[in-house]
Formats: structure tokens, sequence, C-alpha cells
């Protein structure tokens, strides 16, 4: 029988990094294959080569038994394969049907013929039974009509594969339940289909059979209604853990951020935690999963909705970074570029942005003391630079993360937030921050660490909690986690202790 | 990425740094050299002319309205912003001006409520700017022509001229033509205030903040700088400056027109681009900006001596606008 879709070996790197180091899967038409990873585990990466936006470097990839080399997107959705991100992708100010027909309207001499246009984009929203108005403007759909909408932009192309990349984490239950039947529709028409996702249940709905990667590799395959999910979970994780996170001794006081029921605008729905002197706290989750919202909204950056945080004695609901700032709080934003360093401005200007008093006099900045202060942390951190005024934009990503990460220490703060604070930084300046993690927690600092590495979890901090779908699930002491039943709560799978759990 | 090194890619970035630091000044050096070895149609050597102590004061005076105006939209531009409203603010400013001296007020009222007015003005844009999250070009658009409304309409329609032995006559009044000194007070307060413009800008914690704000305003909110607060006063200290400079075109005019200084805003944004800012945030130099805004007048005025039509000057300042910008896009640029 020859498949929908067949790939073998593919392989794809970007500079040093294996992204893809073998990738062999195949579906069959009107078949439903969950594709199953953590993060970084290639799904993303394997969705692009596949949509053509990147070239495999090897391997082979075919269509109904025909080569498939995609150039561009445009192509592939030519060859009927399309895809359905993560994210939105529509254009807000256009009508339904405009976003339907986008880049492929029909048309006479240049001209959109509207007539045909809408014809074609009602068919495609009368597919999904929608009851979609496709006059109406895309901002004023919900999230999950706004989704349907785009599955009826890849349906115009009458597709043979549809890839859907964690197409419900922004959608709710009925939701969720209406774009099943959606799919089921489709699947029975003929339509293959690629789902992937970290949630096991949802995959068990939808699929017939999975497909787990790791670290750019397929690992394992099957059947997902013969298969136990424990032993998929163990395909996910499969690593060791190795000694790679210098520990320094540090103890424990008395609780310092105490965070009840707190809740933003989307997300966290319902996060709380309690962070104590000298703690090291972990926060596990899958991206979407709301932990950096819970930084941000804690730090003052996001607006709160509900809840309760007591910090410094005093209950603050909602608040601003300056007050967080001056009562001893700093947080570490994940996107160094976009939003943690002035990129074009010196060293010195970042490192002492958010506590220029001590280098300043009647609201001047000293110069010379600005220099020898920063030229002084700069030693401390191993930070490596032509000198303490070159812009931070021309350093490596380690060398910049060493500086994001001194402003905190700079400022002196007791409460240090860090998310990613190691996200695509080499093995040395990972090194050198976990040092300087510890070091801050022997001075009796509280630390909270957002974080996708689980080695690094488990490696570096005392506790770890545990987020899934905006919602702290569990908080335990690090003992009493393993790789596995971290990822088993992330995905919503099992919130007991791992002593329940079979070990392999 | 590798950490900058001091090879390959080192001459490229250093000599991107000189061109940001430099640049403007480079290009005076320019414009003198070329003005030392013209010749107008006479074919004379229009060195003595245009070289001439007396002529040079000329020029630094025909520079203090934009130059003032430039320390102020530096500060707006640093910040990531923009101000078009400023050649309205100056006609504005220049109108209350002269009905105060008609009406016969003393002259330092004359010249607080005067720069007050162009104060209130950049309040207000930065309120909306700030307060609200309006696009600081829309906005700006919007009270250019609010204020030149506002100052038709506070002169009747026409220009409001002073008596010339008015105080505020003198402070653009040019004494001894043949000679530099002295210099009229009006190019002592641009000097002065650019001065102290440059200090705070480049030293100050409120300057470091600007900074900041136009370089990502995100880390500005993430280091808990008072993103609201803080551009709020940029606006109104460039409205001061645009206050002060409508004060001097009074001054220097000797009446208060509501029509004049129309398109004055784009000079003064081509002096602080000329100066080495980057109309995207972040960076931009006070002196540069007097220096751009010295290098525009002398332009005009020699080109002028040279014989050369008024439409070739215009030709030429748009040429070395461009010049500047390519510059800026070039520093830009993706380094090593």
């Amino acid at each position: 029988m020859s498949q929908r879709l067949e790939l073998a070996g593919i392989r794809k790197a970007f500079g040093a990094t294996q992204a893809l180091g073998g990738v062999s899967l195949d579906v069959g038409p009107g078949e439903a294959l969950a594709v199953i990873g953590e993060n970084g585990a290639g799904k993303s990466t394997l969705m692009k080569v596949l949509s053509g936006a990147h070239r495999p470097d090897e391997g082979s990839m075919r269509l109904d038994g025909e080569p498939y080399a995609p150039g561009d997107p445009l192509e592939a959705r030519r060859r009927g394969v399309a895809m359905i991100y993560q994210e939105l992708n529509l254009a807000p100010h256009l009508s339904v049907a405009e976003n339907i027909v986008l880049g492929v309207e029909p048309g006479r001499f240049g001209w959109v013929d509207g007539r045909r246009r809408r014809e074609q984009a009602r068919r495609a929203l009368d597919e999904l039974q929608s009851g979609i108005d496709p006059d109406a403007p895309v901002s004023s759909l919900t999230i999950a009509r706004q989704q349907l909408v785009e599955i009826a932009r890849a349906l115009v192309h009458e597709p043979r594969l549809l890839i859907l990349d964690e197409p419900t984490s922004s959608l709710t239950g009925v939701d969720v339940s209406h774009l099943f039947k959606v799919l089921d529709r489709l699947r029975r028409r003929g339509v293959s289909l690629l789902y992937i996702s970290h949630f096991l249940e949802e995959c068990q709905t939808v699929c017939t059979r999975f497909t787990v990667l790791r670290d750019g590799k397929t690992v394992a395959g099957g059947e997902l209604a013969t298969t136990p999910l424990p032993e998929i979970i163990r395909a996910m994780v499969g690593r060791e853990v190795k000694d790679l996170f210098p520990r320094t001794p540090h103890e424990i006081g008395a609780p310092v951020l105490e965070v009840h029921d707190l809740a933003g605008r989307e997300k966290p729905r319902r996060a709380g935690f309690t962070l104590r002197a000298g703690e090291i706290l972990g926060v596990f989750g899958l991206v979407g999963a709301g932990r950096t919202e819970t930084l941000r909204a804690v730090f003052g950056l996001d607006p709160v909705d509900s809840g309760e945080v007591v910090f410094g004695g005093r209950k603050q609901t909602s608040t601003t970074p300056q007050r967080r700032l001056r009562s001893g709080m700093a947080l570490l934003s994940e996107d160094r570029k976009q939003e943690g360093l002035l990129l074009n401005r010196g060293i010195a200007e970042n490192l002492l942005l958010t506590r220029l008093g001590p280098v300043s006099s009647c609201g001047f900045v000293r110069p010379k003391a600005e220099s020898r202060t920063t030229l002084d942390w700069m030693e401390r951190l191993e930070v490596r630079a032509q000198n303490e005024r070159q812009p931070i934009g021309e350093l490596s990503g380690g060398n910049q993360q060493k500086v994001a990460f001194g402003r905190l220490l700079y400022h002196d703060a007791r409460v240090l937030l860090l998310d990613e604070p190691t996200r695509g930084i080499d093995v040395g300046s990972k090194a050198a921050i976990y040092r300087r993690i510890g070091q801050a927690a022997a001075e009796g600092r509280a630390v909270a660490i957002v974080s996708s590495y689980i080695p690094e979890l488990i490696g570096v901090c005392d506790t770890i909690a545990v987020m899934c779908r905006g919602e702290i699930v569990a908080v335990r002491p690090v003992s009493e986690w393993n790789q596995h039943a971290l990822v088993a709560a992330a995905i919503g799978q099992s919130t007991e202790s791992p002593a329940t759990v079979p070990v392999s | 990425m590798t950490p900058a090194s001091t090879t390959s890619a080192g001459w490229n970035v250093r000599l991107k740094r000189l061109v940001q630091v430099g640049g403007p000044f480079l290009g005076l050096i320019l414009v003198v050299l070329f003005f030392a070895f013209a010749h107008d149609e006479s074919g004379e050597s229009a060195r003595a002319t245009i070289l001439s102590p007396g002529n040079l004061k000329t020029v630094l005076v025909q520079t203090v309205i934009v130059g003032i105006g430039a320390l102020g939209m530096t500060l707006v531009i640093v910040a990531g912003g923009i101000d078009l409203s400023a050649g309205s603010v100056v006609a504005c400013a220049s109108v209350v001006g002269a009905r105060l001296v008609v009406a016969g007020w003393p002259t330092l009222g004359i010249a607080l409520v005067a720069i007050a007015a162009g104060g209130v003005v950049g309040l207000l844009n930065g309120a909306l700017v700030a307060g609200f999250r309006l696009m600081p070009f829309i906005v700006t658009l919007g009270s250019m022509s609010i204020v030149r409304g506002i100052a038709k309409s506070l002169a009747s329609n026409q220009a409001i001229s002073i008596p010339r032995q008015s105080p505020v006559v003198s402070l653009m009044a040019v004494e001894h033509p043949d000679t530099f000194f002295p210099l009229p007070p009006g190019v002592w307060i641009m000097l002065a205030l650019g001065a102290l413009t440059a200090l705070v800008l480049r030293q100050s914690i409120f300057g470091r903040h600007v900074v900041a704000i136009g370089s990502n305003e995100a880390t500005a909110r993430l280091c808990g700088v008072r993103v609201r607060t803080t551009k709020i006063a940029v606006y109104a200290l460039a409205g001061l400056c645009f206050g002060l400079a409508g004060l001097l075109q009074l001054s220097r005019l000797t009446q208060g027109a509501p029509t004049v200084a129309v398109g004055l805003e784009l000079d003064i944004i081509a002096a602080v681009v000329i100066g080495g800012a980057s109309l995207s945030g972040g960076t931009g130099s006070v002196m540069g900006a007097l220096v751009g805004a010295f290098l525009m007048a002398l332009l005009r005025s020699g080109s002028t001596q040279i014989g050369w039509d008024n439409e070739v000057q215009e030709i030429i300042i748009g040429l070395v606008i461009v010049l500047a910008v390519g510059l800026d896009k070039w520093r830009q640029g993706k380094r090593g």
C-alpha cells in the first residue's frame, strides 16, 4: 500500500547543532499520526522541513509515492500539504473570506473576483460546519473560531495532508471537542493528519498511531491503543541526568515571597507557591503552560486579575516593576534581545540601569565610579569584552546573559526571578550562571527559575513546581521528582508521587 | 555569535563608531574646505566672504533657532519619538511674545510666558503619546495643525510687529557686523543650553532613562524606569525649547508672525539626524545636532554667496540629509 507521507532518515543541522538526527515516519491516507516529544525534541524543525521553510540535509521525503521536496511554503500548499501553527496567522483587519483565500485570491487580470472569493470561502467553511460569516472581520471572532478559519484556509487547497502543531493550546473544552469532530470528518474524507502535541490524551482521541521524537531522532512508535502511557513518557524523556551542576551548600530560611491563587488576563489561571530565603525553586512546564506569565505577573510587568502576592510583609496584588525593584525583587527576562538588554548601548549602561544611585551624585552619573564598578562586576561575572563601554550587542550570547543576570546581582535583589536563565548559551557560561545562582542562595537570596531543561532543574533546584495549562499542579522537594514524573505532571498525566510510577 | 574580535570585524565596527561620533564634524570640515576653495560667479575666491568672521557670525545667528529646536528634538528622538509640532510651536510662541510686548509686559515675563506656552504644548503631546500610547508621529502631526491654528487666531491672521527698541529684539541683534565678537545673547543661550542638554543626556540619571526608553522600551520597563513620566518630561522639555526658539524668532524678525517657521520641524529633524541620531531611538548627540544645524545654515549662506540658485541649495541640502540617513542605516546594519 502506498503511504501518503513517508520520511526516511531526515537530518538537519544548524551550525554545530543537530536539530534533526534521523527522523523516519509514515502516515497512510486518511490516517492520523501523533508526533510526540518534549520541548526541543525537533518537532518544530520537522514541521519547517515539511512546509518547505527548511531543506533537509539528508534523507528522503515522499508524498503519495512521489518525491517531495518543497522549496517554499507556497509550493508545499500547492502539493497539498497544509499547516496549522500553534500561533494563529490571520490578518485581523481583513474579513474571514479575505483571510481564507489570502495569497491565492481568485481573480481576473489582477483584480480580485469578490463573488468567487466568497464562494470558495463559504465552501471551505461549510465543510467545517462552522456557521461562520465569510464577511465578518476576523478580529470579531473568538480564538476558537479564528482557528477554524485557519483550517478553512488550509482546506481551500484540497489538502492531502494536514499538519497541526498544538492546535488546542489556546482552546477551551467545548471548542476542543468541536475541533476533534472537524478533524475526524476530514480524516474520513481521506485527509491524512500529523498531530503534534504534548497532551497524550488528546493524541489518543485524535490519532491511532504515534511516533516519539527525542533529541531530533525517532525513538519509538506504535499503536496508541495498545501502548501504555508510561512507556510513551519514558520514550519522551530517555536521557540520563549527568552531574554537570555545581552545587553550593545553602540553607533554607523563612518565606520571603508567597503567591496565592494568582491569575492574569489569560495566564496564569491559578498559580500558588512559596519562596523561602536561600531556596532555589524550579518551575517546570511545557511551552505555553503559563510559567513566564506567572513570573511577570508577580513582578508587576503583566496585569493581575485576581489572587494575592505577599512580599516584604505586604500584600500587593497589582504593582509595578519600579516598586518591586525598590523592595528587592528583580526579574531576568527570557528574551535577551527583545526585552532583556539595550543592545546598542554599552555594558556599563546595561549593568547598572536599575541602580544608578551608588555611582551618581545629585542626579548625575559619575563616569569614573561607573567605569570602576562595571569593571569590577565584569571581572566577578567573568564577562569577556573589549571594555566596559562596548555595545552589548557585539558580545557573545553567553557574555550577554552574564551581564543581564549580573544586573540582578548588582541590584542586590533578595528575590531573583530567572526566566530561562541558560537558554541559548554555551556550556561554560551555563556553569558560570549555575555557580552564581548557588552563591546567591548561599547568601540567603531566594531564587525562582523557569526552565524547560529538566536536567538543569533537577541539578540546581531545591524544590520544583510544575505548571500545566495555567495552573501550578504540584510543588515538591527535588528529591521526590524525576524526569519521568516531571513530564507526566506537565502534560497533566499524573501528579502522584513517583514512587507509584514504574521506573525503568 | 562570537565575541567581537579586534581583528577582521573590528575595523568595520570602529569605523562605524567614528562616523557616529565624528560624522557631523567631518561633514562640517568638508563643507568648510569646499567653500575655502570655491569661487563665486565673478571668479573671485569665496573664502574672504563666506568664511569671514562677520559672515560666520551671521551664520551662527541663523543657526540659533534651528539649533535650540534641535536640542529639544534630540531628546525626543533619542527617546524613540518625534515631534512634528516644532515649527508651529515656534510661530505660536513668537505670536504670544509679540502680543505681550505690545501689551507692555516686562521682558522677563514675556520670555517666561512664551517659553511656557511651548512647554504646555509639549506636555500635552507627551501626555497623549505616553498616557494613551498613541503614535508620536500622528499626535504631533495633529498638534502641528492645531497650534498653527491657535497662532493664527491669536494674531488675527496677521503679523504683530514690535518696536525695534524693545529689549526682546536685542536678544538676536547683531552689532559690529564685521567682527566675530560680540555675539548676540541668543547665540550664547544656544551654546550654554547645548552644553547643559548634552550633559543631561549623557550623564544624568534622567538622561540614562531617556536613552534606555529609546533603545528598548521593554528593557526600560523591566528595569523599573518610569517610562510614562519620563516620556512626558521629554516632550515637555522639547516644548520649552521650541518656545524659547519662538521667542528668539520674534527677536530676529521683530514681529510675531503666525505663518513663520512652516516646515521648520523638518530642518530641526534634519539637523538632529545629521548630528548622528537614529530615528529608531537610543542614540543621538546634542553637540552633533548643533553642528548639523550650523552645517545646514552654512550651506545655505555659502551657496547663496557663490551665486547658486535657491533650487540648487535645496537639492544640496536634501542630498546631505539623505547622506546622513544613509550613514545612519549603514551604521546600524548588521555588524561583522
